[in-house]
């Protein structure tokens, strides 16, 4: 298990939890990105920045701290 | 009866809004908040009906202000129109459920956005949604206005879900309603796809990015000039100036009427820029010089916004931002900004909390020069040479940069982190984009150009009672002293409390050395925002947070001053 970081682009993965308070925990989940759902990995921003993941039809950019606090289990390719 | 549109942001409700209501629109505020909301109103036969465009929301847990207030309005509905973008069905699903198991109101479901459906590979059973929801669902698309009149016939069909006394866990039903009534094709990549990917992506991002704000830049300029000198110049040389010498022969020159509503007359002439009364510079700046680069900013905004570009320059400069503490969204005072500070002081209101409005706020008024002001920097400094041009930006760009990280270190709390939804690229709706123009006009002539004018009228008092000159006799030492600059400079600083630009070409005259202009310059920049700004950020941050704001400036430009000045001396520049 790895947290959305460690993720390579363009790889797949699915969301196992996401630690974090219970707001942004749920602003998180507004956007799809829930426990058990497919994550892509578009892009990150430098190595500080944003990550761009793509969550089920949608793209979603979000701050590296948030990123750090999903934890995801990579898919077989 | 009341109808409410409400759904994700991003979904083009607005469109639906302006397809559905008549030329009547009116944005207010929701009470005791700064959210707006936009009403206007609709007749089909005998339904007459009050519709009301909610902020965007993606659940009925509000997580911001803005969401708050849509939640609020919902439970004053008659009727809910929820919007739901078709090429994205299962997250915006989770609204639907929400309203269908929360608020007990008739409820009709638009899948908008239809047409991409087809060019995405989605399939969508609508008679099998409406089955499973119980409530009727219209499609439509915004861009052309079909099915539009479909929605409107089952506007009064809206009703109560069956599914709201079912107590199944939200996601678990979505999944099962999306498994049944949707079917994905593969396709293969459209060229708008691939431009998706590539304009997040690094480094590609950056240069296309680079190249659209580039060009935002030549059009807004090219809007506004075009604006300024075929129709505002024109309508005041030959409509407005024999009206105001008239008034100013009735006056009489030098007297008190006069100096606050015509100001002082050069070669008994009105100068516009240049005489500060109510009616002459107070009309002129905020009408002539302001408005136009207001309404092709604007402009140019929205179309970034509703093109779905906007989002993505958010992302690619967060990185930056939040080194700040503010996040990607900060771009848009920042562009705004750089046209007029007066837009970009009302647009700090998008950060919520006061920590970065004020960080946002200060960084506005001490390093971002306007269109106006920047002009006038390439025309002092320009016939020496580009690099002293680029040593003022780089500068003012460097004060930025630091001042941010500063702050951003030691005022007490944390910068918050980005979380967007990355929409997909849309053509703009032209009607919609100009009519949302056209609510931001009068939103500017409504909030800033009345304290344009009190600025003016409170200046003119001031140095009608002498108070100005007492300040400049205060300040001269730090003037001559610290910054190495002639004590005529006093003059300038005070007129740039007015107008930066003009202030900016009084220091031309002064016969000062290239370094003493450099110096000069930098400080115009830094020093102070001129009265229109000011004050629209009193209002925007409060007294209290002003009041620490200006501490900032003016520290910041003595100590800039005085470092700028020591660095050209060891640079050789004299």
């Amino acid at each position: 298990m790895i947290d959305l970081t460690q993720l390579n682009e363009g790889q797949s993965a699915k969301v196992i939890s996401i630690e974090g308070g219970a707001g942004i925990n749920k602003r998180i989940q507004d956007m799809g990105i829930r426990e058990g759902s497919i994550v892509t990995k578009v892009t990150r921003l430098f190595s500080q920045g944003p990550v761009v993941v793509k969550a089920g039809r949608t793209q979603v950019a979000l701050g590296r701290g948030m990123a750090s606090k999903i934890m995801v289990e990579p898919l077989e390719k | 009866m009341k109808i409410l549109l409400i759904g994700n942001p991003n979904v083009g409700k607005s469109v639906i809004f302006h397809r559905l209501t008549g030329v009547k629109t009116i944005v207010s505020n929701y009470p005791g908040t700064t959210v707006e909301f936009s009403k206007g109103f609709m007749r089909f036969f005998d339904l007459e009906a009050e519709v009301i465009d909610v902020p965007g929301t993606y659940s009925l847990h509000p997580t911001s202000k803005a969401e708050d207030v849509a939640v609020k309005l919902i439970d004053e509905a008659d009727v809910l129109i929820n919007i739901v973008d078709a090429t994205n069905l299962e997250r915006n699903l989770h609204l639907t459920l929400e309203l269908i198991n929360k608020k007990e109101k008739p409820l009709i479901v638009v899948l908008t956005i239809w047409d991409e459906t087809k060019h995405k590979g989605i399939e969508i059973d609508v008679k099998g949604l409406e089955e499973l929801l119980g409530v009727p669902v219209v499609t439509t698309c915004g861009l052309t206005g079909e099915g539009i009149k479909d929605l409107v016939f089952k506007i009064k069909q809206a009703k109560l879900s069956p599914l709201r006394t079912k107590k199944i866990p939200l996601w678990n039903e979505i999944g099962n309603i999306v498994e049944k009534v949707q079917k994905l094709h593969h396709r293969h990549h459209t060229f708008l796809d691939i431009m998706q990917e590539l304009s997040i992506k690094p480094p590609f991002a950056f240069f296309f990015a680079l190249v659209v704000v580039c060009l935002s830049f030549v059009v807004i300029r090219f809007i506004g000039e075009g604006f300024i000198n075929h129709i505002c110049d024109p309508f005041f040389e030959h409509f407005y100036n024999p009206l105001a010498m008239k008034l100013s022969g009735i006056l009489g020159e030098g007297g008190f009427l006069h100096t606050i509503l015509i100001g002082n007359l050069v070669e008994g002439q009105i100068e516009y820029s240049q005489s500060f009364g109510v009616l002459t510079t107070g009309i002129y700046v905020p009408f002539a010089m302001v408005m136009p680069y207001v309404l092709s900013f604007y402009f140019i905004l929205g179309l970034l916004e509703d093109s779905g570009y906007l989002p993505r320059l958010a992302v690619l400069s967060d990185r930056v931002f939040h080194r700040l503490g503010l996040h990607g969204y900060a771009i848009i005072p920042t562009i705004l900004g750089l046209g007029c500070n007066v837009p970009g002081a009302l647009s700090t209101r998008l950060f919520e909390a006061r920590r970065e409005k004020f960080i946002a706020a200060t960084l506005l008024a001490v390093a971002v020069p306007c269109m106006a002001q920047s002009a006038m920097i390439v025309g002092l400094l320009g016939r020496f040479g580009g690099q002293y041009v680029a040593i003022v930006f780089f500068t003012l760009f460097s004060v930025w940069f630091i001042l941010g990280f500063f702050m951003n270190r030691f005022l007490s709390g944390r910068s918050p982190e980005i979380l967007i939804e990355i929409p997909s690229y849309r053509i703009p709706h032209l009607k919609t984009a100009l009519r949302k123009l056209w609510m931001r006009i009068s939103w500017f002539i409504k909030e800033a150009v009345p304290l344009v004018l009190l600025g003016i009228v409170i200046v003119n008092v001031l140095y009608y009672l002498k108070v100005i000159d007492l300040l400049g006799m205060v300040f001269a030492p730090i003037v001559t002293k610290i910054w190495g600059l002639p004590k005529e400079v006093i003059g300038a600083l005070i007129i740039g409390f007015l107008r930066k630009d003009v202030a900016v070409g009084m220091l031309r005259p002064l016969d000062m050395s290239l370094r003493q202009l450099i110096v000069g310059a930098s400080i115009l920049g830094i020093y102070f925002p001129c009265a229109a700004t000011f004050f629209v950020l009193v209002r925007e941050l409060g007294a209290k947070d002003m009041i620490k704001s200006i501490f900032i400036m003016l520290s910041c430009a003595v100590s800039v001053g005085a470092i700028l000045n020591v660095i050209l001396i060891w640079g050789g520049i004299r």
